[in-house]
This record gives C-alpha cells, sequence and structure tokens, in this order.
C-alpha cells in the first residue's frame, strides 16, 4: 500500500532532517515508529500527508502505485490518507460538526459518491460516537478553538472514524493524555483495525502500545530508521531506553 | 491583460454584462440648469428644486475629503452626466408595463420582479440607473399603511413625510459627497412603517448601474415610527467598465420611540480588474438617527466590491436607552481600495453602541477601519463595545485601524479590541489535510473570521453572501 525508498528531505533551503528512510505498509498492518524528539517522525508524517516547507532530495514514495509526492494534500487525503496532527489547528467560527460534513462531502464527492445530506450525516456521527464510546459535546463547538489538549486528541480520533481513511498516521496522538483519554483513542484506533486498512502510530511511549498491538516496531533516529522489529522490540526499549538500542 | 486573464476576471465577477436600452440622459456636466432639468424630469414641487439647487450651492464651496486612506485620480466632476432613465413610453402602472429588456436584466441578476415568481417574503424595489422600475408586494405591504415605493413616488404622494425627514438625518452640506447628492440625487427608495406595526416581510432596494459615463445619486429614507420594526436590505452591481464610475448615494433612516431598523448591505458593485482599471467609486453616506427614547438601528453591510469604497454608516442615539450596532466585513482584493467604520455619537442616556468590524485583505488589497465613537456630556451611563478584526491573505495587502474615541462624562465605558493575524499555512493544511481543495478551506476559514457578522444578515441573503466572500477572495491563494 505505501511503499517509502530512502527517503531524504530537508527543511527548504537548509539542513537535511530525513536521511535515507525506507519502509513498506502492507495492508492491514499497523506499525509503530518510536524514536527520540527530534528524530524527524513529525517530518515524515508531514511529508506523507503534504505539508508544505520541505524540500524532497532524493528518494521516493508510492501509495497504491502513486507517486504520492506528486499529489496534493487533498488528493492524499481524498485517495484516503488521513494524518491526526501532533498539534490540531484551530479554526475559529468554522463549527466543527460543519467542518466534518463538507470533509466528508469533499471525499465522498472525489470519488464519485453521492454527498450525505444532514439526516445522513447526522447518522453517521451518532454511530461513530457510540462505537468509539465519545461523548457529543465537542460537535458544536468552534473546530480545535478552547479544546483542552486532551480534546483535541479525541477530535483527530473521531475525525479519523467519520473519514475511514485507508491509512492513517497518527503523530502523537497519545501524548498528554489521560489514561481514560488515552483509552478512548486506543479504542478508536483498535476498532479502525481492518483487513483492508493500514496505521502508522508515531509515539514516544509503550503505554498506547500495550493498548494497540503493533504488528511492527520503528526506531527512528537522527533521520533513519535503525533499528525494526516486532512488538518485543518496544519492550525492549521499554527497558533499556533509546541509548540500550543503539541510539 | 491576456485573455485568459481576462476570461478569469469576467468569471469572477458575474453581473458584469451590459443591458442594451434606449436611455433618457442629461447632457455631461454640473450647474444649476441641469439641477433644474433633474427637478424637471421628475415633476418635482418647488421646495425640492430649492432643496437641490441650496446643496449645489454649498457643494461648489465645499471640496473632496482628503483624510481617508484612498488613493485615486482627481474626478471631473464637469465629464460625467448627471441623470440617465431606460426609456419607457410612460411611467409603469403595474410590473406589466415595465421594458422586458429591463426586466430581463432582473432576472439574470437572480432578481425575479414578478411577485409569482418573487423570493418569499421579500418584497423589492429595483432601481435601474437613476430610476426606480418597479416595485413589488405594494399592495400587500400598503394594506398594513406600510409605504414602500420610490422616492419620486414618494414625493408625489407623500409629499409632507418626505418634507419633514429628507435631510434630517443627513444634513445636505454634510459632507462634499452628500451635498453633491442632494444636489443631483435621482431616485431611490422610500419606506414609512406605521406606529406598532411590524413589517412582515423583508424590504429590499436593488441598485444596478447599467449605462456608461454616469454617476448613480440615490437616495433612501426610512422611518420607523412609534414600536415599528423594519427590516431592508440593499444589493448592488454595475457592468464591468474600463472607466471609474462614481456612486455618491445617501441612506438616512430615522428610528422614533421603541422602533427598530435593522439595514442590510450586500454590496458588490464592479470593482475593477486585476490592475485596478475601472470598477467604482462607492462614497456614500448613510446615517441613522435613534431619535426616540429605546429605539434601535441596527447596520450589517459586506462589503465586497467596488474599486474605493468610502462609507461610515453610523448612528446617533439620540433617545435616551437607545441602542446602536454595527456589524461590517469589507474585502478587498487586488487593487481595491476599504476606507469604512462607523460613527456612534452617544447623545441620550444610558445608550449602547456595539461595533463587530471584519476587514479582510488580499492581493494588494488596502483596507482601513476608521470608526467614531463619541459619547456627549449628557449621555451618562452609556456604553460602546468595538471590536475590530483584521485577517490578512498573502504578503501584499494592508491592514489599517483608526479608532477615535471621545468620552465627555465619567459615568460611560468605552471598550476596544483590535486583533490582527494571518490565515496560517497550517490552517489551510488542515483543511486540505481532510480534503477541502485550497479554494474551499480559504472560504471556509474566512467565513468563520467573519461568523459574528454574518449571522446578523436576513437568512434568505446569508448564504449569498458567504458565497459573494468566496468569489470575491478567487484568486488570493495558491
Ligand atoms: N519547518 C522547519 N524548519 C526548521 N527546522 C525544522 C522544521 N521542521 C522540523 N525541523 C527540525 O527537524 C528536526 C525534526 O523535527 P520533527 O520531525 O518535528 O521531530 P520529532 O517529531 O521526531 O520530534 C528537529 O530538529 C526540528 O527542529
Ligand atoms: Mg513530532
Amino acid at each position: 500500500m505505501l511503499e517509502i525508498k530512502n527517503l531524504h528531505a530537508s527543511v527548504d533551503g537548509g539542513r537535511e532532517i530525513l536521511k535515507g528512510v525506507s519502509l513498506t505498509v502492507r495492508a492491514g498492518e499497523v506499525h509503530a515508529i518510536m524514536g527520540p524528539n527530534g528524530s524527524g517522525k513529525s517530518t515524515l508524517a508531514g511529508i506523507l500527508a503534504g505539508r508544505d516547507g520541505y524540500d524532497i532530495t532524493r528518494g521516493s514514495v508510492i501509495y497504491d502505485g502513486r507517486d504520492l509526492l506528486a499529489m496534493s494534500p487533498e488528493d492524499r487525503a481524498r485517495a484516503g490518507i488521513f494524518l491526526a496532527f501532533q498539534y490540531p489547528v484551530e479554526i475559529p467560527g468554522v463549527n466543527n460538526m460543519y467542518f466534518l460534513r463538507v470533509a466528508l462531502n469533499a471525499g465522498r464527492k472525489a470519488r464519485g459518491e453521492p454527498e450525505l445530506d444532514a439526516g445522513q450525516f447526522l447518522k453517521t456521527v451518532r454511530n461513530k460516537l457510540k462505537l468509539l464510546e465519545i461523548d457529543d459535546d465537542l460537535l458544536q463547538r468552534g473546530v480545535n478553538v478552547g479544546f483542552s489538549g486532551g480534546e483535541k486528541k479525541r477530535n483527530e480520533i473521531f475525525q479519523m472514524a467519520m473519514l475511514e481513511p485507508r491509512l492513517a498516521i497518527l503523530d502523537e496522538t497519545d501524548s498528554g493524555l489521560d489514561i481514560d483519554a488515552l483509552r478512548v483513542v486506543a479504542n478508536g484506533i483498535n476498532r479502525l483495525r481492518a483487513p483492508n486498512r493500514a496505521i502508522v502510530m508515531i509515539t514516544h511511549y509503550q503505554r498506547l502500545l500495550d493498548h494497540v498491538a503493533p504488528d511492527f516496531v520503528h526506531v527512528l533516529s537522527e533521520g533513519r530508521i535503525v533499528r525494526s522489529g516486532d512488538k518485543s522490540l518496544a519492550a525492549e526499549l521499554e527497558k533499556t531506553g533509546y541509548a540500550g538500542v543503539g541510539v | 491583460m491576456t485573455d485568459s486573464a481576462q476570461a478569469l476576471v469576467s468569471d469572477s465577477y458575474k453581473y458584469g454584462f451590459v443591458t442594451d436600452i434606449d436611455e433618457d440622459r442629461a447632457p455631461p456636466g454640473l450647474n444649476e440648469d441641469v439641477i433644474r432639468f433633474i427637478s424637471a424630469k421628475k415633476g418635482e414641487p418647488e421646495w425640492l428644486l430649492e432643496w437641490r439647487l441650496g446643496a449645489f450651492g454649498r457643494w461648489q464651496k465645499m471640496s473632496e475629503p482628503k483624510w481617508a486612506n484612498v488613493h485615486f485620480p482627481p474626478i471631473d466632476y464637469q465629464a460625467a452626466s448627471y441623470y440617465s432613465a431606460p426609456k419607457q413610453k410612460a411611467a409603469p402602472k403595474s410590473i406589466d408595463d415595465v421594458d422586458p429588456e429591463l426586466l430581463r436584466t432582473y432576472e439574470k441578476l437572480g432578481i425575479p420582479l414578478h411577485e409569482r415568481k418573487a423570493l418569499a417574503g421579500v418584497a423589492v424595489d429595483a432601481v435601474f440607473d437613476s430610476v426606480s422600475v418597479a416595485t413589488t408586494f405594494k399592495d400587500k405591504l400598503g394594506e398594513l399603511g406600510i409605504i414602500f415605493c420610490s422616492f419620486g413616488e414618494a414625493v408625489r404622494e407623500h409629499g409632507d413625510l418626505v418634507q419633514q425627514y429628507l435631510g434630517s438625518v443627513v444634513p445636505q452640506g454634510d459632507n462634499f459627497y452628500a451635498a453633491l447628492n442632494s444636489a443631483v440625487f435621482s431616485d431611490g427608495s422610500f419606506v414609512y412603517v406605521p406606529p406598532g406595526v411590524r413589517c412582515p416581510m423583508e424590504l429590499s432596494t436593488y441598485f444596478r448601474i447599467n449605462a456608461a459615463k454616469t454617476g448613480q445619486f440615490e437616495r433612501t429614507l426610512v422611518i420607523a415610527d412609534k414600536g415599528a420594526y423594519v427590516s431592508y436590505l440593499e444589493g448592488c452591481t454595475a457592468p464591468q467598465r474600463d472607466e471609474n464610475q462614481l456612486h455618491a448615494a445617501v441612506v438616512e433612516l430615522v428610528a422614533l420611540d421603541d422602533a427598530q431598523i435593522k439595514y442590510s448591505t450586500v454590496q458588490n458593485w464592479y470593482p475593477g480588474d486585476a490592475e485596478g482599471r475601472g470598477g467604482i467609486y462607492n462614497f456614500v453616506t448613510k446615517r441613522g438617527a435613534c431619535r426616540g427614547a429605546r429605539s434601535k438601528i441596527s447596520w450589517t453591510q459586506v462589503e465586497t466590491g467596488s474599486a474605493i469604497t468610502w462609507k461610515y454608516p453610523g448612528c446617533l442615539l439620540e433617545g435616551d436607552d437607545s441602542v446602536g450596532e454595527f456589524y461590517s466585513v469589507a474585502v478587498t482584493n487586488n487593487r481595491q481600495q476599504a476606507d469604512t467604520g462607523t460613527k456612534m455619537i452617544h447623545l441620550g442616556r444610558n445608550t449602547r453602541s456595539t461595533i463587530i468590524s471584519k476587514g479582510i485583505s488580499a492581493g494588494k488589497g488596502q483596507n482601513t477601519y476608521r470608526g467614531l465613537v463619541r459619547v456627549q456630556p449628557k449621555a451618562v451611563n452609556s456604553r460602546n463595545y468595538t471590536q475590530c478584526d483584521s485577517l490578512l491573505i498573502g504578503q501584499k495587502c494592508g491592514a489599517h485601524t483608526v479608532p477615535y474615541i471621545e468620552v465627555r462624562n465619567p459615568s460611560s465605558r468605552v471598550e476596544h479590541e483590535a486583533t490582527t493575524s494571518k490565515i496560517s499555512e497550517e490552517q489551510m493544511f488542515y483543511c486540505r489535510s481532510r480534503g477541502l481543495s485550497q479554494e474551499d478551506a480559504l472560504s471556509l476559514i474566512v467565513n468563520g473570521f467573519c461568523k459574528e457578522v454574518l449571522k446578523e444578515l436576513p437568512m434568505e441573503f446569508a448564504v449569498e453572501a458567504q458565497k459573494l466572500l468566496s468569489v470575491s477572495l478567487e484568486g488570493s491563494v495558491g
């Protein structure tokens, strides 16, 4: 589904941040990417979703047989890529529900599916809320406006559930959550696990992986994947720290 | 400009067509004879001719205001024609007598004038160049004693009301453009709502400049008698022309005891092309007098058009406990310039005013908020709250905030908040990463920014206004 080959990227005109990342993700798999602060995790996530401001100096990314890097962010989203932001963005004056409906319908339209009317949309919202076991208290507020850190993360998971992506990239969605919020987020991810869907979780901590068992764990350090393994690698990291795995 | 760029502009300003119609027009130039010509054409009484000539006398001694943050070459006031009217065989008695070409024009603009096709709940007065061509739902409103007609008809049929209120809010010599309007005004709308009557539908005037080399000088007078309520909306468009055309209107509102007037404007005059060629100079004086106790006047404006906008809809809060509100969205894209805001003059006790201004600048647009809040010594316990937000799109535009605050008694309070922000790349990226196109993302963010103002518009027009905002900002990102 996703094939990253020898990806090199620098910030516009500046320092190289990714120094040859290669990663293959197949449908149905859950990958965890771990690594110290500043190792390039968010940069990788941002490049996959189409964030501006990076120079790709070498390498390629193929998604479903297409050159991902040539696609606009909206085309990537419509093709099923979803990024849960490490720092979700506030959009004052825009109702959260309305935002979601516009987003959902943009994707449906691009795929040639009929747009959902207000009634159908509301029904879908209710179903997803129930599935995720989350409250509807955030829906009528401005997008992320005045949300606590935990609420923002929960909202990202809700968006993910609504948009039903084929490749979900979660950038530290577990950071800063108390144990209840963590359970909501983990539950959301588990509900979304499916044979036709892949999930890439970027995280600092073992603790999310206690709730969501990954198929693969990778350690990113200074712009390179230095170790890959199964979930036992995460346990090893927990014990020995990054230094213990040679980082 | 290249053909494709031309196509883009034509595409984004979809009202730029010209109607081919015979017109009756005054020769170019401005002097007493021209004013007599206009007055005679309209069959006006002597007092009104005298009033016009008085205004003309004042205007000749005045000069254009220079304090606004707008720049344009000098206007040759002798080059324009001050009267242009579509030639009709006789004054139309009903819609069926109106020239079909005119009706088609309004259909094209999305304003059907046939009552059976008309927008439900909205009565329309259509002003084409200088003349009101049709007013819908007059009979229905008449049953409630509401007068809604062209200004010319009001002069003929309700002369005493016109004479009583004309110039009572905006005096002839108020400013250069108001004086010019008072001398040469052609037509416009007149509304009177009798005591205790709540007007059951939106009243609306649709202004259309069609003819070349003319100005448009309409005059609107709205009177809400004691305890009356009326919501009024004006819309405006003009053909795309390479020359600049002057639009110098005057609007006067009078609210007596316990009366309420809600006045909304969706201004979409032709803004000129991307290089700043052509477009309307919109130099307008609008003012409302809250003359009675507990009266209320709300101005809501969405200003997306015009090459230059110069307008400050204000409220004279004369009655005790009266309320004035001003909600504004002003967009400047390409080379558009806007210097707009409000004047809230607190005269009565316990008077209150609210100002919410949202300025959006894109391209090389320049947007200035200029607002005066004056609280006079007798206006004890008065309050004002002003919030002034500017949004910048791109690097070459500008936003300016110029508040004037004068408080002349110790029991009153005035609050002013101002912010300037840029649409952030991260906001755009967030929306796009959820599947929204660049244009939709921009439109969503901008509409969110303007929400507090847009929600003040009558329902029927809020959706239109949102679309208009998107169209006005086309090409400003990417
Ligand atoms: N736009 C940018 N401009 C300059 N430096 C950047 C930019 N984005 C990221 N960096 C730098 O790149 C490195 C990796 O950042 P990031 O991908 O956010 O790391 P992580 O998510 O793993 O903590 C850091 O040193 C960070 O300061
Ligand atoms: Mg990060």
